[in-house]
């Protein structure tokens, strides 16, 4: 029924050399990543010299005469992103320290999961809304906002990313030991004193955790963009404009039939690098803001 | 200083908490209405796509391949192309992710190289997912010549999802208590004996929740399908995976072009006619449902089982 000790040894350690492969998967696929970016990329930058990519004032990859200058698509990323994380921010943190402080814990448990839900609607849907509910809407407090722009946008993926925000600050909060807040109550503080001037500074470093994953998931956040804020290059940091992202960029090429090889095919690897560049810099800023303001207790 | 003054103090400080404490009602107040709004707004778009796309629900629409005219265009190539993804996505991102994650939690020694893979599978999670697209864009699409197959995008989004199986996996390996191995190391168990005939049984209620949300998550990516180079109309379905001489099943389809329901979505929104707006809502209708239910079954079943397991 079992066989023999040694057939059985040696079926784990086949089973464990299988196990490990597919652990390295993981490693392969970051690997992949980060080879085709650069490959790709290279061959890109044999065409379009750095300077013109980094000091260009346009984006016109498919024109006839081609401009390859990444800052549109930059700017247009910075400004949804900014107005995304200026709506997820104080609305997760308050959700945050409501769920962690005040609320009873069947109201949290029950709350929860329907709020992860906010996270986990197709980004196309939100597109849908964010193009024919919230424009609509905003253009009656915006005089003249355009059909298709950044701020609609902005604002919905905010939405979408509250539950990244709230939920991995309020592990954070809870994570704070208690005699911390038995202190404060001591003192005389209020629940609400005490959340805001010895729970949140003490949860500070996984706050800031968390802020900086909704700052990723805003800056590769496509369909919404795609969808909602016109997909044309345009450099200006004024959310009520229209303009493309990076994403919306590759999203809008990869819609064409771009044949393999020409250099607008090379241009969304590139444009693809400068996207992980940029969630690696706010990951790295992330890591020492947490660093700087981790609180040992 | 005399007891008076002491008392008078002290109600001092007393009314002074009081008056702080009405901020804490407050507070309370703006937490449950920030989350109400964020609620409602959920409310809202779905009743929006609803509303919206009423007048194309019908069984045509389910059977129908997308057309130039809006009222006679449906989503059959779309929900065929969908499950058949899901179908690739799951057999692989399932055992690869259970497989890696039991790896991790029972096997993996404590050394750099371990905490390598770990470091990896944490990061990959923080990819956006359009950066899938173009690994899948220049490995499977170009290098192994996979084309924009069925093959390809079920692949491309087993490696999106892989973190989440990986993440929910282990959580689950790691709730079974230490007693339950040592027991059976005991008796005289291997290693894998211990894993497959006790700490996966007791970990499927996390495995399962853990394959759901993923697919959830993959079902309702447009990005990566779209950069691989899925076309937006299709008239056509992929080739039946049964026929009808020896070996009774093809694999065919697995080559095949194809289209999913967020893509098709997509095309519509994007078209100028104001027709094809319903259209779109009705598929982001029938989408979002599905993705709710999916997420609603997760919840279902990890609340099932932590209910049912006492240790």
């Amino acid at each position: 029924m079992f066989g023999s000790l040694r057939y059985r040894k040696n079926r784990d350690r086949l089973i464990e050399v299988g196990l490990l492969a597919a652990g390295l998967v993981a490693v392969f696929t970051t690997l992949a990543i980060v080879g085709i970016l650069l490959y790709e990329s290279s061959t890109f930058f044999q065409h379009v010299s750095l300077k013109e990519f980094l000091t260009d004032r346009l984006w016109t990859p498919m024109f006839s005469e081609p401009h390859f200058g990444i800052m549109p698509l930059v700017a247009g990323t910075l400004v949804t992103t900014l107005v995304a994380i200026l709506v997820a921010i104080p609305l997760g943190t308050t959700i945050a320290i409501y769920l962690s402080e005040f609320a009873p814990h069947k109201v949290r448990e029950s709350i929860k999961p329907v709020l992860e839900l906010l996270g986990a609607v197709p980004t196309v849907v939100y597109g849908y809304f964010a193009l024919l509910v919230v424009t609509p809407f905003l253009q009656k407090f915006v005089p003249g906002l355009p059909g298709f722009n950044m701020l609609s946008a902005g604002l919905v993926i905010g939405l979408m990313i509250v539950p990244y925000v709230s939920s991995v600050s309020e592990d954070a909060m809870r994570a704070v030991p208690n005699y911390m807040r038995e202190g404060s109550y001591a003192m005389g503080a209020t629940r609400l004193q005490t959340a805001l001037r010895v729970v949140v500074p003490g949860a500070l470093s996984g706050i800031a955790a968390a802020y900086i994953l909704g700052l990723s998931r805003a800056v590769g956040e496509t369909m919404v963009v795609a969808v909602a804020a016109g997909m044309q290059p345009n450099l200006t940091f004024d959310p009520r404009q229209p303009a493309e992202t990076i994403t919306a960029f590759i999203v809008q090429v990869s819609l064409g039939d771009l044949p393999h090889g020409s250099v607008g095919y090379q241009a969304i690897f590139a444009a693809g690098l400068v996207l992980m560049l940029m969630t690696l810099v706010f990951n790295l800023i992330g890591f020492f803001l947490t660093r700087r303001f981790r609180e040992v207790y | 200083m005399s007891a008076s003054a002491q008392a008078m103090q002290l109600e001092q400080i007393r009314r002074d908490v009081e008056r702080r404490k009405v901020f804490d009602k407050l507070f309370v107040i703006l937490g449950l209405l920030v989350m109400c709004a964020c609620l409602a707004t959920l409310f809202v778009l779905f009743a929006k796509l609803v509303s919206d796309g009423s007048e194309r629900f019908s069984w045509e629409f389910l059977t129908n391949y997308p057309s130039r005219h809006a009222e006679r265009a449906g989503i059959l190539a779309a929900w065929v192309g969908t499950s058949l993804v899901m179908l690739v996505t799951a057999l692989v991102a399932v055992p690869v992710g259970v497989m890696a994650a039991i790896y991790l939690e029972e096997y993996a020694p404590k050394n750099w190289f371990t905490s390598v893979i770990e470091i990896n599978v944490n990061n990959l999670a923080g990819v956006p997912s359009i950066v899938y697209g173009l690994l899948a864009l220049g490995l499977f699409v170009y290098q192994f010549g996979l084309g924009s197959s069925i093959l390809a995008a079920g692949l491309t989004l087993a490696l999106l999802i892989l973190p989440v199986v990986i993440v929910a996996t282990r959580e689950a390996i790691r709730s079974v208590p230490r007693t339950i191995r040592e027991a059976a190391y005991g008796l005289g168990a291997t290693r894998w004996e211990v894993t497959k005939d006790h700490v996966l049984p007791y970990s499927t209620g996390g495995i399962l929740t853990g394959m759901i949300l993923g697919l959830s998550r993959a079902i309702g990516e447009t990005a990566p399908i779209i950069t691989i180079g899925a076309l937006s109309f299709i008239a056509f379905l992929p080739t039946s995976p049964f026929k009808g001489g020896f070996p009774y099943v093809s694999f065919q389809w697995l080559l095949d072009p194809f289209t999913v329901m967020p893509i098709q979505m997509f095309n519509w929104v994007s078209r100028p006619d104001q027709a094809f707006q319903a259209n779109a809502a009705a598929a982001g209708a029938i989408l979002l449902a599905m993705t709710l239910l999916m997420n609603g079954v997760a919840i279902y079943v990890r609340y099932r089982f932590r209910k049912k397991i006492n240790w």
